[in-house]
């Protein structure tokens, strides 16, 4: 019986080096790994593309050139950051106060869900870009006729997922509930109401991405100009003079505006609804 | 067709009485409409204010054990400190101590179902409806919820009504077991268990207890597919 099995000889082998000596810190550092490598792989490429030089930098600036042009107008492009970032953040927390509300409308009317919501969805079949214009000349420059824009678009993402949201809790959650002698404002109120919070903190971050081009479509159709226009009017006016590089920063800084109030999000969801946060998720 | 027919039952104060039959055989039915959730197509349902105990325990992910189990008092208006306090007074009791603040989430099977039956106690009904109320845990935790759930009866005696289709389990919590045939349900026959709680699963008379349902509940299926 002295015959060798090297087939299970392998079977004991060590655990991986890196294994035994990850740190919370490292995990956190071999996280970041991927997004940045992939990014660099992307910008690496754009730069490659770019100093090829079959395209004028009018036309596609290389990214050193917008990087460049971010930095020398870092004050130019703040200033005109400052407008954007209040119109889609007002915006956003104003779609979810309407869109939230109507969701609850709606969840208690039959009557109304089957007024309200046919225009609600027709409503998101108007052409913003068309529409636009006319708020401006009807309400003027100032901040109302883009914070309607923002409205208009994003309260409707909102309004549906809380309206899913609500009608989540399950019937016989319901039916507990009545037993334990609760109003219906009750069983609202301890279950339908931190049910939906989730949901249509989920719809702002849907309504977010589509907020920040309802702000650039907003702040390009007003015709007031200077360093505080917004960076969609900025945006607009760089590229007619063939500012490219400019333009593009500005577009890089409305993406990080985007980024930030999506995470933004998540870190309300966080405080506001902690059950309902997953380890793990898409937003870790 | 109808879950129930030609069904009658009385269960006296402070009584447990437990109600045997086949899936299906309206004995959710019967809880809701004991619980004042349906009204009955014929007959007449008179009971004291009774309390349901669903299958699952249905607790708010978003509020603590504490808040879950006090939920009744905080609809009644009591103010959530004073809620809270009562709560955490029965949790020793139920032996869920140290776990008032811990969500539903971090809790098992077995835990979640105690602070189900801590939110149905709190609701202060003279009658708790139990509807299967161990069916969704497994084997050796659901033994030592049955064993529990003896001792707190025992302990603080209420009416309960209590639906299942686990012999064993009626055998060993009530003082009368009604059996029921398969759909549309009507008593089969009924059992009076007269030994004291907690009882031991393998006492001889509550084997011959258990002999005695089961045939019973044969008699019903065996009824119900060759109609007289």
């Amino acid at each position: 019986m002295s015959a060798p099995r090297p087939a299970r000889a392998p079977a004991r082998v060590a655990p991986p080096a890196a294994a035994r000596i990850s740190a919370p810190g490292r995990r956190a550092a071999r996280s970041l790994l991927a997004p940045l490598a992939l990014l660099a792989t992307l910008l690496g490429a754009w730069e490659a593309y770019a100093d090829v030089g079959t395209t004028s930098s009018f036309v596609l600036p290389a990214p050193h050139e917008v990087a460049s042009s971010l930095w020398n107008n870092a004050g130019f492009i703040a200033g005109n950051l400052v407008p954007t970032a209040e119109e889609v953040v007002l915006g956003i927390a104003l779609a979810l106060v309407l869109g939230f509300a109507l969701a609850v409308l709606i969840h208690f009317s039959d009557a109304l869900r089957r007024a309200v919501y046919p225009l609600a969805v027709g409503s998101q079949a108007v052409p913003i870009a068309v529409i636009a214009p006319l708020l401006v000349f009807w309400w003027g420059f100032g901040v109302l006729p883009k914070l309607a824009v923002i409205v208009l678009i994003c309260f409707f993402p909102v309004l549906v997922t809380t309206v899913d949201g609500l009608g989540r809790i399950e019937r016989d959650q319901l039916k507990l509930l009545r037993t334990l002698d609760a109003s219906r404002w009750q069983a609202f109120r301890f279950a339908e109401l931190p049910a939906a919070l989730p949901a249509a903190i989920s719809g702002a971050r849907i309504a977010l991405a589509v907020g920040v081009i309802g702000a650039y479509i907003a702040e390009s159709q007003t015709v007031t100009s200077g360093a505080h226009a917004g960076l969609g009017h900025e945006i607009n006016a760089d590229l007619a003079v063939l500012q490219t590089p400019r333009a593009y920063a500005a577009a890089l800084v409305l993406f990080g505006l985007a980024i930030a109030c999506f995470y933004a999000l998540t870190l309300a969801e966080r405080a506001l609804a902690p059950w309902a946060a997953q380890p793990g998720g898409e937003t870790q | 067709m109808p879950a129930l027919a030609g069904l009658s039952l009385q269960a006296r104060h402070g009584e447990v009485l437990a109600v045997v039959g086949p899936s299906g055989c309206g004995k959710t039915t019967l809880l809701e409409l004991i619980c004042g959730l349906q009204s009955p197509q014929g007959g007449t349902v008179e009971c004291e204010p009774a309390v349901l105990m669903p299958q699952r325990d249905l607790l708010l992910a978003w509020l603590s054990a504490v808040d879950n189990a006090a939920l009744a008092l905080r609809i009644a208006h009591v103010p959530r400190t004073r809620a809270r306090n009562r709560a955490a007074a029965l949790f020793a009791q139920l032996g869920l101590d140290g776990f008032e603040h811990a969500h539903p989430a971090e809790l098992s099977g077995g835990m979640l179902q105690r602070v189900a039956f801590a939110r149905t106690l709190l609701s202060g009904k003279p009658v708790l409806c139990l509807d299967e109320p161990f069916g969704a845990l497994d084997a050796i935790t659901r033994a030592e919820m049955q064993d529990w759930l003896a001792s707190a009866l025992a302990s603080e005696p209420r009416t309960v009504v209590l639906v299942t289709h686990d012999v064993e389990e009626a055998i060993l919590l009530a003082d009368r077991v009604l059996v029921l045939s398969p759909r549309p349900g009507r008593a089969v026959g009924e059992l009076a268990v007269p030994a004291p709680r907690p009882r031991a699963r393998t006492d001889r008379a509550m084997v011959a207890l258990r002999e005695r349902a089961l045939q019973l509940l044969a008699r019903g299926s065996r009824d119900a597919k060759e109609p007289a």
